[in-house]
């Protein structure tokens, strides 16, 4: 309740912030843009804002006027042969030619920015691609191999102003630098939408479009997935870090290791035990699946399987890691198997095969996996 | 039975009992059987859009699941669109246009009652396809917004394919009403009434019709690709069989943006009629605004792609649909000039149709303007699947479609009926809807330019505050639709009567005939033709 | 020339509202039933019968009015007009997947297959080669519901679809011919023209099931067979649907021309059915050029 009241009292002061706009910055309009075409769809923006503005002063005055004075109980005799006068026979050759050329003015000013949006030839330091899934957003630098997955930060309450836009590893890019984004998603449409660095444009399943960036100051940019992508579209937050190219170099090196070692545990020899795959397997199972299948395991009824019980996480463990590696087609379930190695495979396989009282005590070790890959 | 026979028999006013709505043939009762349902179904729309703005009211999920909440912005679009403002336009086509041009009713009557009686089979579907995904097995709701946009509609379980069904339903319904309104307009005319003496709603609802007749054959054929892909086992929409999911959006815009004109043109038509009336001197530029629709046509017809500059096309497409995009305010500043060079060196007086036509040309400039800014590619980049869009969108449906039609029944309240309607409750809710629809939406602009997406069930707290302006004031915008029907009830049943001619400025500059009738006008409107000067 | 004496209104009439119950039961039942819902099958028997009565019933109101000689020529211009845009708006059906087929075979299949805009999209299809016909697909594993086969070959274009090419097009020819013998009041050469038209009409339809059968035996190419086979069908299959449909009016108006029906000035039924034949002749031509041939 205090949140209400706290909220009705900052609404009055909505139409006074709306006249004052800097006390909120940029709170009800674009954000800021940190990007060299954002800017300049920042400034085309203002301008038809103010050719939109403009227009409605035009006709509101008109109307105004013309409702002040020309009324019936003001004794006005109405003008029978208005639509007679020279006005009355032009203006279907007046009206348009001035529109059209209003319409000219702002079509010429958004005719630079669309010749750099498409230029085909745009060159680019380093390109990343964005795979959408339901509901989660997957990074691939494509020139120094480093991949990972970005999760809603489910931690978060209404209250926390970083509520559903925040994610537990965001995407690191270096300032000043291009980047060519790739786009395109696993299952449905989705949007990778963080308006202060890039226009955005639709990740379209079995296609790939492109946008770019060009991150002028060091910060961190949020945004959202913006393509009604099903049950978990308002959770799909998406965060970047933009940083100096050196300390990107850093981060990027330090990644580079991590998956190598990651890769090398993984094809290990080594007997993993249950404990140690409970744990890894509850991580990776309540940051990825729980999405659908919740923690409880019980899933959401009639849309989610349960896997609390579930015949497959009970059953044959070949069946089990087939279904987890490729997916159940023309279901919201994917295919994991270029989401996570073996080793993750197993845990979590591990993990659904022994929580929520699904004690078959089976440890899946990472070669069953690759066996099945 | 000879003709002569049945021609007396005509005179002897309408059937008794139930069985003269159920079989009627009559265009008045088929235009009151539409204009009913639509209020019904305004009703029923508005009410999953009072859900869609509770859930809005703060940050945090209220009481609804995601899935019904996407299915809650699906069945609110497509019952206002399809089940309230179509059906209305079409009640308003089926009353006025046999009265304006003097027929003695719609062409095809039995084929006229048949276009009625689809839309309740329609309703039914579409309300099934809500209950349906609440059994087990079934399958997510239907949470793909109104656009249908596969794979997520692929994805979606049965309650889709009833989506699917309503919509051929839908469909067949305006093609056959769009067929006989056309044919109604150019071959039932009273001898003398050319096409340039028509009255201007006529003309709007003949390009109207013909729009329907070509966009609605391409969303039925989209929809059925679905369907085939969804059951059996074509790939039309997937890529891993050669497919592309953007063909659908493709087909679904090029009937979806006409699709708005649709619904603004009986609207337009309507104004058309309202602001000579009350500023007493003819419509100016009538040619003019004739030429204007006809371009609207054309041009509407080939722009439907500016719903789509996010799907990367290539620059070629992407500028000739913003180029066209940006060129319809041509036709539609042309018609909102005429409307003000009606009012200007006029005498007027403001009535309550009077009050929404001002208001409308007002508030519609404003969604023109807003639409212009979206047809600018590099800003839509920005704009697109924003609450911005949202907010254009209602200004263009409620002033341009919904309140043209409020304005509508005003307008003919008292000839449908013989009463005159209480001027001081029209007048109460012209106010209190103008302003509380403005409250409800003007804010939209704000929140979807600061990164508010659509159709999301929750939100970051930094929208909150307008949230919850947009929430309250819809609460009172749509309680204000409750005087609304009391008024019309209360009219139905009675009140000062109203003569021939209720409004002093009724038929200036046009020949309709419709004022020339008693008010209600008989149950057959012209025994013989009449004919015009 | 029109009159505008008596234009006839007719009276009150059942029949919408039974379509209207008739057309709910069946799309609920072909709704149910194609998600495998039990008893959807007697929902759609009872649909059609609904629908079957439907016809015969509104038909026969008509054609007893129009026998009656209630329909001035205001009412029969109303009729003609209302066909044309109907079959106006039949055209635009069929515009869609023409459309469709055009938009994907030429714009979007070469994206895949790593040309144009976005030709980067290869990336994700490596081995892909966009040809049409299109026997091979980018992943037949992967379909959003279920997967796919490849068709082995190509649907020849001077086989049997061009002898129907042939057959299709004589009927046109002979239902012309047919209203031709009316026109000069020679029901003898109505009465030939329109069973020679129908019998066409049949021999066509059942050709078209032959090679559906080869098609889908023989060649692989199904429903199931990607884009290929996706708009093969569609567009055929479609076609197809709209000659039965063709057929079994001109069946019904040999019916009534075997009654005595229709004089020399007034067979708007016969016309209208002409017509619709007509049209369905020209899309096969569109369909023969670009599906079978091109
Ligand atoms: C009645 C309904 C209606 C009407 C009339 C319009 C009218 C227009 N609309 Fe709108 N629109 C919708 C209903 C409507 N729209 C809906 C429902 C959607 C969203 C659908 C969805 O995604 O769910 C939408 C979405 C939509 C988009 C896509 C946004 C996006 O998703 O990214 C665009 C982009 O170009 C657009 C543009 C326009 C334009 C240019 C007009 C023009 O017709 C406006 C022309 C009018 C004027 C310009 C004003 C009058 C003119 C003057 C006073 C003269 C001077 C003016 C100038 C020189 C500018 N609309
Ligand atoms: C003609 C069309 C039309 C009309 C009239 C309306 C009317 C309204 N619309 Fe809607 N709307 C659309 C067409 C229309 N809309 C479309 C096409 C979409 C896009 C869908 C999509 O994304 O797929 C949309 C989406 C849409 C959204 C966005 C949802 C989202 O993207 O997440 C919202 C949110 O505020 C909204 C709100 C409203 C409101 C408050 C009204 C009000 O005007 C309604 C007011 C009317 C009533 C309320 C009457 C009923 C009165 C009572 C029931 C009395 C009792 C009242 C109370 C309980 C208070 N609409
Ligand atoms: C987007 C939602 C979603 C996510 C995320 C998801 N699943 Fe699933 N999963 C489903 C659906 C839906 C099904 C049911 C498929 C069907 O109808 O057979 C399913 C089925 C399964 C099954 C088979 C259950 C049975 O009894 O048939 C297993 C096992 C499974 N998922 C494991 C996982 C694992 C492991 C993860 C995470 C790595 C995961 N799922 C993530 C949606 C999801
Ligand atoms: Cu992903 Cu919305
Ligand atoms: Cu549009």
């Amino acid at each position: 309740m205090n949140y209400i009241k706290n909220k009705i009292a900052s609404a009055t002061g909505v139409v006074s912030s709306l006249l004052v706009n800097n006390a909120y910055a940029n709170k009800y309009n674009l954000p800021e843009p940190a990007d060299p075409v954002v800017q300049q769809i920042f400034d085309l923006h203002m301008m038809t804002s103010l050719i939109a503005t403009i227009i409605m002063v035009i006709v509101t005055l008109i109307v105004v006027y013309s409702l002040i004075v020309h009324r019936k109980d003001k004794g006005y005799v109405p003008d029978q042969n208005f639509h007679k006068s020279w006005f009355g026979r032009w203006a279907w050759l007046l009206v348009p030619i001035f529109v059209l050329g209003v319409d000219f003015a702002i079509a010429k000013s958004a005719h630079h920015t669309l010749d750099t949006i498409f230029d085909e030839h745009a060159e680019a330091d380093m390109t990343v691609k964005i795979t959408g899934s339901q509901w989660k957003w997957s990074y691939e630098y494509l020139d120094s191999g480093v991949k990972f997955t970005s999760n809603l930060n489910k931690d978060l309450t209404p209250e926390d102003e970083f509520y559903l836009r925040d994610v537990d590893k965001p995407l690191v890019l270096p300032v000043n630098t291009k980047v060519r984004l790739l786009h395109t998603t696993t299952d449905v449409l989705h949007d990778w939408w963080v308006p202060a660095i890039a226009f955005k444009v639709d990740a379209i399943p079995g296609y790939i479009t492109e946008t770019r960036t060009e991150i002028l100051r060091e910060g961190t940019y949020r945004g959202q997935c913006a393509e009604n992508c099903g049950t978990g579209h308002a959770f799909m937050p998406i965060v970047v870090k933009a940083v100096s190219k050196e300390k990107f170099a850093e981060w990027r090196d330090q990644q580079v290791a991590a998956a190598a070692a990651a890769a090398a545990e993984a094809s290990s020899d080594k007997e993993w035990t249950m404990e140690e795959m409970m744990a890894k397997g509850e991580e990776a199972f309540n940051k990825t699946c729980a999405a659908c299948h919740q923690v409880t395991g019980e899933g959401v009824p009639g849309v989610f399987k349960a896997l609390k019980g579930s015949a497959k996480a009970t059953g044959d463990v070949k069946v089990h890691i087939q279904t987890v590696l490729n997916g159940v087609a023309g279901t919201a379930m994917a295919a994991w198997k270029d989401q996570f190695n073996d080793l993750e495979i197993a845990a979590i396989i591990t993990y659904e095969r022994n929580a929520w009282g699904n004690n078959t005590g089976d440890v899946v070790q990472p070669k069953d996996v690759a066996a099945e890959r | 039975m000879s003709t002569d026979v049945a021609h007396e028999e005509h005179h002897h006013g309408p059937p008794k009992g139930i069985g003269r709505w159920l079989f009627s043939t009559n265009h008045k009762d088929i235009g009151t059987m539409y204009l009913t349902f639509a209020l019904t179904m305004l009703f029923v729309g508005g009410a999953s859009a009072m859900y869609i703005r509770a859930e809005l009211f703060m940050p945090g999920i209220q009481f609804m699941e995601p899935d019904f909440y996407n299915n809650m912005v699906t069945n609110h679009a497509l019952i206002m669109v399809f089940a309230v403002v179509m059906p209305a336009a079409a009640g308003l086509a089926n009353w006025m246009i046999p009265m304006m041009i003097g027929a003695p009713d719609m062409a095809l009557p039995r084929l006229n009652n048949l276009s009625f009686w689809l839309l309740p089979a329609a309703a039914v579907m579409l309300i099934l396809s809500t209950i349906v995904p609440f059994m087990p097995g079934t399958g997510t709701a239907v949470n793909t917004g109104w656009t249908l946009y596969p794979p997520l509609s692929i994805q979606a379980g049965m309650g889709m394919d009833f989506v699917i069904f309503t919509v051929h339903i839908l469909g067949v319904s305006s093609i056959l009403a769009s067929i006989n309104i056309v044919v109604t307009i150019l071959n039932m005319r009273a001898p003398g009434m050319t096409l340039f003496k028509m009255p201007m709603f006529c003309w709007a609802w003949l390009f109207t019709g013909l729009l329907l007749i070509i966009i609605a054959p391409v969303l039925a054929g989209g929809v059925t690709m679905l369907l085939f892909d969804r059951h059996f086992g074509t790939s039309f929409f997937d890529a891993a069989g050669g497919g592309d999911p953007v063909l659908f959006q493709h087909l679904f815009w090029f009937f979806g943006h006409p699709e708005v004109y649709v619904l603004l043109l009986p609207s337009i038509g309507v104004i058309a009629m309202i602001i000579p009336t009350f500023s007493r001197k003819p419509l100016f530029g009538y040619k003019s605004l004739v030429g204007g629709m006809a371009v609207l046509f054309t041009l509407g017809l080939v722009a439907w792609a500016h719903h789509q500059y996010t799907v990367g096309m290539a620059a070629g497409p992407t500028t000739w649909f913003m180029i066209i995009t940006i060129l319809i305010s041509i036709p539609v500043g042309l018609m909102l000039l005429n409307f003000m060079m009606t009012m200007w060196r006029g005498a007027m007086t403001f009535e309550t149709p009077m009050l929404f036509a001002v208001s409308i040309v007002l508030m519609f400039s404003f969604a023109g303007v807003t639409g212009i800014m979206l047809a600018v590619v590099p800003a839509d980049l920005e704009y697109h699947d924003s609450m911005f869009v949202v907010a254009h969108f209602h200004y263009a449906l409620i002033p341009g479609a919904l309140l043209g039609l409020f304005a509508a029944a005003f307008y003919w309240l008292p000839k449908w009926t013989g009463n005159m309607y209480d001027e001081r409750l029209g007048k109460i809710f012209f106010w209190w809807n103008v302003i509380a629809f403005n409250l409800t939406f003007f804010p939209q602009h704000f929140y979807g330019l600061a990164g508010m997406p659509r159709r999301i069930v929750d939100y970051n707290p930094a929208f909150a505050d307008l949230n919850m302006l947009s929430s309250i004031a819809a609460f009172a915008y749509g309680i204000s639709h409750l005087l609304f029907l009391y008024i019309v009830i209360k009219t139905v049943k009675g009140g000062v009567k109203a003569g021939n001619k209720p409004w002093e400025g009724a038929q200036v500059g046009t020949t309709g005939l419709e004022w020339d009738l008693s008010s209600p006008p008989p149950f057959h409107s012209y025994a013989t033709p009449p004919v015009v000067k | 020339m029109t009159t505008h004496d008596q234009y006839f209104v007719p009276e009150g009439s059942k029949w919408p509202i039974i379509a209207s119950l008739g057309v709910l039961t069946l799309l609920a039942g072909v709704a149910l039933a194609i998600n495998h819902i039990q008893g959807a099958t007697l929902m759609i028997i009872l649909g059609f019968i609904i629908m079957g009565t439907l016809f015969f019933g509104w038909f026969g109101e008509v054609i007893g009015e129009s026998k009656a000689g209630d329909y001035n020529s205001q009412v029969d211009a109303s009729f003609r007009q209302g066909m044309m845009w109907f079959i106006g708006s039949e055209v635009f059906f069929f515009a869609c997947f023409f459309g469709s087929y055009y938009y994907l075979r030429e714009l979007t299949l070469p994206y895949l297959g790593g040309e144009g805009h976005l030709g980067k999209t290869h990336m994700l299809w490596e081995n892909f080669k966009s040809t049409w016909p299109l026997l091979n697909l980018p992943d037949p594993a992967a379909g959003i519901k279920g997967q796919y086969s490849e068709a082995r070959e190509a649907m020849a274009a001077w086989g049997i679809p061009a002898l129907n090419t042939a057959i299709l097009l004589s009927s046109g020819g002979t239902l012309t011919w047919a209203h031709w013998g009316l026109k000069k009041n020679n029901r003898r050469q109505l009465n030939i023209g329109l069973v020679l038209t129908v019998l066409l009409g049949v021999t066509f339809f059942l050709l078209q099931v032959k090679e559906y059968g080869h098609a889908y035996h023989e060649m692989n190419l199904t429903l199931h067979s990607g884009l290929y086979g996706s708009v093969f069908y569609l567009l055929t299959g479609f076609h197809g649907f709209h000659v039965v449909v063709g057929a079994i009016m001109l069946m019904a108006i040999l019916g009534r021309t075997l009654k005595g029906h229709f004089s020399e000035h007034d067979h708007f039924g016969f016309e209208a059915v002409a017509w619709y034949w007509h049209f369905v002749d020209v899309v096969w031509l569109g369909l023969f050029i670009f599906v079978y041939w091109l």
